[in-house]
């Protein structure tokens, strides 16, 4: 067998675990190692990157055959973490698996007390119905010294350093092309 | 960061400030260990004792506010002791070059102050041309103009005696200090610097940077394996989002946001820096390629020449408008806009004078909040001293997918853009983020189609093609940001190809050739690492070029030898005349050669220790924040930055040196929390871990206030009040400033009235309304507070026992 970085922790973890149990003048190993293999045992792997701070961990995903997310742990190959991470990219799996995740459409009508559940549909073509109104009664064509600026007073956009590239660039292109100029995000706090 | 995390392990002495690495960066750290692990000096200098501190060489203190005057007493000490890279000084730098006569500086002010405009006319900080327009210099260093010379005489003042007052940073310490980091003058040493936003939340924010790039410069260690000036950034992509210009102020790549006096694509291109010297490479000269291979990117098939690309759709600020975050939240508070966005955002915690922003969300008639949890934003209208039944604002909640359930790249501090595979499905309706966005402007595209409404041409020609099988195709929007040859179709290289003529496309020419022909860049995992300083050029992509270290040709003498034989950066092959190792910056021969200069986003070519753009003066000068426990600047006489924009009225209110604000208190971060807590207080393992807000003083202030450890008490602002559990520690100490006793405390900002239940409050409740002259950036590292003991027990300790 080619021992790479991993297999390698894998053994010397379970010599470790041998003798710790050892020490306590009964084997736990082959329970060790039945738990371990139990949690994920035929489960999928995939690589992201942690979504807290700025240096960029790398993370291993577990998930299921369901697709649901069994464990989170930091990824041994990456260069910068090589493995570790902190206490809240170990909790990575707590943010797939939490029933406190937002999961529905809210709506909060003028003046309610209460969000109320809406489709996707519905809040959309609300919201664009929303956007061009607050447009088309704040569009500047020129400003108060006849320069053109085309632009769109009345709407203002913060976000998100939270998001993709991707998203971001094309987020970007969106507002720009609405007219916005108020378009800020968490670089400037 | 001009360098990157895994760099820190080739650092001799490694300096950290306005930051605290271990608690908020915490896996970096092993880099740190790395290098001291090889007999680095690892320093920390902050106001209070951190985990940080624990594992330095030397920890000193500071007051919150003084790093300036912390600094400026250390380029003092490297000239007076003549330990500075004097070639590094003189070719690298503009030490050498005569600044205008007209310019001085008196009693902290630069000349050109107007009062009662609170800004400066540069016209007298500019550097003198000769006939050609190549700057004049002095390579001797000693005309009384040159720059060398300014700074050695701007910086006398900055005495130990006068710095220890202002920092309360006893001079012993500050020597110890000054001497260990001003070791690495030397060619074979480098020193590093790591900050956060220790030094950015501040109104001298940008000239706390600047000063410790002036040491660098003068140290030589920009552009080398070991050195650079890094901001170790607070969230995964905000190097990315920043890239990608979701900023009032640039557009992606760091190209300014079209204004009005600049009505079309000629009058735009007229602002290109430009220079002279043939021996400046001066990139910025390409600027205007990429702007149309951007706008190529917006309005595809309509951006033609005859049309200015569609330079005339981008909506344009006015001259000298300013629409950053403070002025942002003042407009909507004035009730200027209709309708918001916070997407991916928790302002009502996150901002400063958050009370204020909470109030402004009250003003809209609409407010899309896009989320992966319920926030303080969301719900802002049943929050504290809310009355739903009289508030307008109509919310839309979204539920968004988290990080780990979608695909795309994300950009770190070191410029690493590292791809991210989708592990999991997201729960319930929630939605990526891009696919949201994608399916809205469709719709708000539909109706302008239907009822053309104001200006729809912008909105009807924006190119919108991301679509794969009917859904929508990451991928396919990084290969447009990667962008294309348009003749051919294949995707460009890298930005080198791009054109100006509307035959190419680039949605952001720095990251032009990270997704090419040849594949994915971002998502490579080699670990291949040739010079073996952890470059690991095949591991992920890094803009500009893969190129590793910004300026590493700074790193090499005049004929390209590595002038650090231990850590060679890059190297040039005279025979087949080329570079080998990092990828340059940029491709022109050495310097010796007829070459040009390494700093080549500067348009002189050198790094500036001089920098006659910024709004606050070409050198920084130590002022004390808006609100201070001081009368007097001991430096001078103007005791805030006097170009600062000062808000009044309203909620806006400040109190400096007020006996009911007696305390220095500054805002701070722990591991287990992110951020506003947006995401991590829902999470039971970390919030079991730092259930609440807490507010750490010192022995000497606790017994001042009759505080024990887990008492409660009132911390309040001229703008707000928050409750915390009082943890008296050691870590604090109260400072000696100017001969009297000055208390600092300081909260986490992790906390909101939503969840947990008693978690406490926002500590942004507290902070004020000011931003640094040059960024806005929030001054919410030093202001002034009263901490008072409030009757109230311990709620989980009493629980606890309740149920034993």
């Amino acid at each position: 067998m080619k021992i790479t970085r991993r297999t390698f922790l894998k053994v010397s973890g379970a010599t470790a675990a041998g003798t710790v149990m050892g020490g306590l003048g009964f084997d736990l190993t082959p329970v060790e190692s039945y738990a371990q293999e139990l949690r994920i045992k035929g489960a999928k792997e995939t690589t992201t990157v942690c979504c807290y701070c700025s240096v960029g961990c790398g993370i291993i995903v577990h998930t299921d055959s369901a697709g649901k997310v069994i464990n989170a742990e930091g990824d041994p190959d990456h260069p910068i973490s090589e493995g570790s991470l902190c206490a809240k990219g170990a909790s990575s799996y707590q943010i797939a698996v939490n029933p406190n995740r937002l999961q529905k459409v809210l709506y909060r009508a003028p003046y309610s007390n209460a969000w109320k559940e809406v489709k996707w549909e519905w809040a959309l073509e609300k919201i664009a119905a929303n956007i061009k109104k607050s447009r088309d009664a704040s569009f500047m064509e020129k400003n108060a010294a006849g320069q053109v600026v085309n632009r769109t007073n009345g709407i203002a956009s913060v976000g998100s350093a939270a998001m993709d590239n991707e998203e971001c660039w094309l987020y970007s292109k969106m507002l720009r092309a609405l007219g916005l100029i108020y378009v800020e995000h968490q670089a400037r706090i | 960061m001009t360098n990157h995390y895994n760099d820190f392990k080739n650092s001799d002495v490694i300096l950290n400030m306005g930051g605290n690495v271990a608690e908020n960066h915490p896996v970096s750290f092993k880099w740190i260990q790395a290098a001291k692990d090889k007999g680095a000096i690892f320093i920390h200098v902050d106001p209070r004792f951190t985990r940080t501190s624990t594992k330095a060489d030397i920890f000193v203190r500071l007051r919150s506010g003084t790093d300036i005057a912390f600094l400026g007493g250390m380029i003092k000490y490297l000239i007076d002791s003549n330990i500075y890279d004097e070639f590094y000084v003189k070719n690298y730098t503009n030490a050498s070059f005569i600044v205008n006569p007209r310019y001085s500086f008196d009693d902290g002010l630069f000349s050109g102050y107007d009062p009662t405009k609170r800004a400066y006319d540069k016209s007298t900080w500019a550097l003198e041309k000769d006939e050609q327009g190549i700057p004049r210099r002095d390579m001797t260093l000693q005309d009384p103009r040159c720059v060398f010379q300014l700074l050695k005489k701007h910086y006398s003042r900055y005495t130990l005696q006068k710095v220890s007052e202002i920092t309360g940073t006893p001079t012993t310490d500050l020597e110890k200090v000054y001497k260990a980091y001003g070791s690495t003058y030397t060619p074979d040493k480098a020193g590093t610097v790591l900050y956060a936003m220790g030094w950015t939340q501040h109104t001298v924010g940008v000239q706390n940077i600047r000063t410790m790039a002036i040491i660098q410069d003068l140290l030589g260690n920009m552009g080398i394996a070991g050195g650079g000036v890094n901001a170790l950034r607070g969230e995964s992509n905000v190097q990315g989002s920043t890239d990608a210009a979701l900023l009032f102020h640039i557009i992606p790549g760091y190209m300014p946001t079209p204004r009005a006096p600049w009505a079309t694509l000629e009058d735009y291109n007229k602002t290109t820096p430009s220079s002279k010297d043939p021996r400046s490479v001066n990139w910025w000269k390409n600027r205007p390629k990429y702007l149309v291979s951007y706008l190529k990117t917006m309005y595809g098939g309509k951006s033609t020449k005859e049309n200015d690309f569609g330079y005339g759709w981008m909506p344009k600020l006015d001259a000298g408008q300013d629409a950053s975050w403070l002025n942002l939240f003042d407009e909507m508070f004035k009730g200027t806009f209709t309708g918001f966005f916070a997407w991916g955002m928790n302002p009502a915690c996150s901002s400063a004078h958050a009370g204020k922003v909470r109030q402004a969300l009250t003003k809209l008639d609409w407010m899309v909040n896009v989320n992966v949890f319920d926030s303080e934003t969301g719900s802002f209208w049943k929050g504290p001293g809310m009355d739903p039944k009289k508030i307008k604002t109509e919310v839309f909640q979204l539920p968004c997918a988290a990080f780990l359930e979608k695909e795309g790249s994300i950009s770190n501090s070191g410029r690493w853009m590292q791809w991210r595979y989708k592990c999991a499905n997201p729960p319930g309706a929630a939605l990526p983020d891009g696919d949201i966005m994608f399916e809205l402007f469709k719709k708000v595209r539909a109706l302008y189609e239907k009822d053309k409404g104001a200006f729809p041409e912008p909105i009807l020609s924006l190119k919108w093609d991301y679509e794969t099988s009917g859904h929508f195709d990451i991928h396919k929007v990084a290969k447009e940001i990667n962008g294309y040859d348009l003749t051919t179709g294949k995707l460009m290289v890298n930005f080198v190809g791009l054109k100006d003529d509307g035959t190419t496309s680039c949605g952001n020419w720095l990251y032009s050739g990270s997704y090419t022909e040849a594949g994915n860049m971002a998502a490579r995992r080699k670990k291949t690492d040739p010079t073996g300083l952890g470059l690991y050029p095949e591991w992920s992509w890094c803009w500009p070029l893969n190129r590793r270290i910004i300026y590493n040709r700074a790193s090499v003498d005049l004929d390209g030898n590595p002038r650090n034989p231990k850590r060679p950066l890059i190297k040039w092959d005279a025979v087949e005349k080329k570079w080998i190792g990092d990828v340059p910056d940029n491709a022109v021969p050495p310097m010796g050669t007829n070459g040009a200069y390494p700093f080549i986003m500067k348009p002189d070519g050198v790094a500036s220790l001089f920098g006659p753009g910024l709004n606050d003066g070409p050198f920084p000068e130590h002022y004390e924040p808006l609100e201070c426990p001081i009368e007097k600047n001991l430096m001078s006489n103007q005791r805030i930055n006097p170009v600062i924009k000062v808000f009044e009225g309203g909620l806006d209110t400040f109190a400096t040196c007020d006996p009911k604000y007696p305390f220095v208190c500054t805002t701070y971060r722990v591991t287990e929390h992110w951020q506003t807590g947006v995401l991590t207080r829902w999470l039971p393992w970390l919030i079991e871990a730092e259930p609440q807000m807490f507010c750490e003083m010192s022995l000497e202030l606790a017994k001042l206030r009759e505080i024990k450890n887990g008492d409660w008490v009132r911390v309040e602002s001229p703008r707000g009040k928050v409750e915390a559990v009082a943890i008296v520690t050691s870590r604090w100490k109260p400072f000696n400033i100017a001969g009297q006793t000055i208390h600092q405390v300081g909260l986490p900002w992790h906390y909101g009235w939503l969840h947990p239940k008693d978690g406490g409050e926002s500590v942004n409740l507290l902070t004020p309304t000011i931003g640094d002259p040059n960024t806005m950036i929030p001054e919410s590292k030093a202001f002034m507070v009263n901490v008072r003991k409030v009757a109230r027990q311990p709620a989980p300790t009493k629980k606890i026992e309740k149920k034993g």
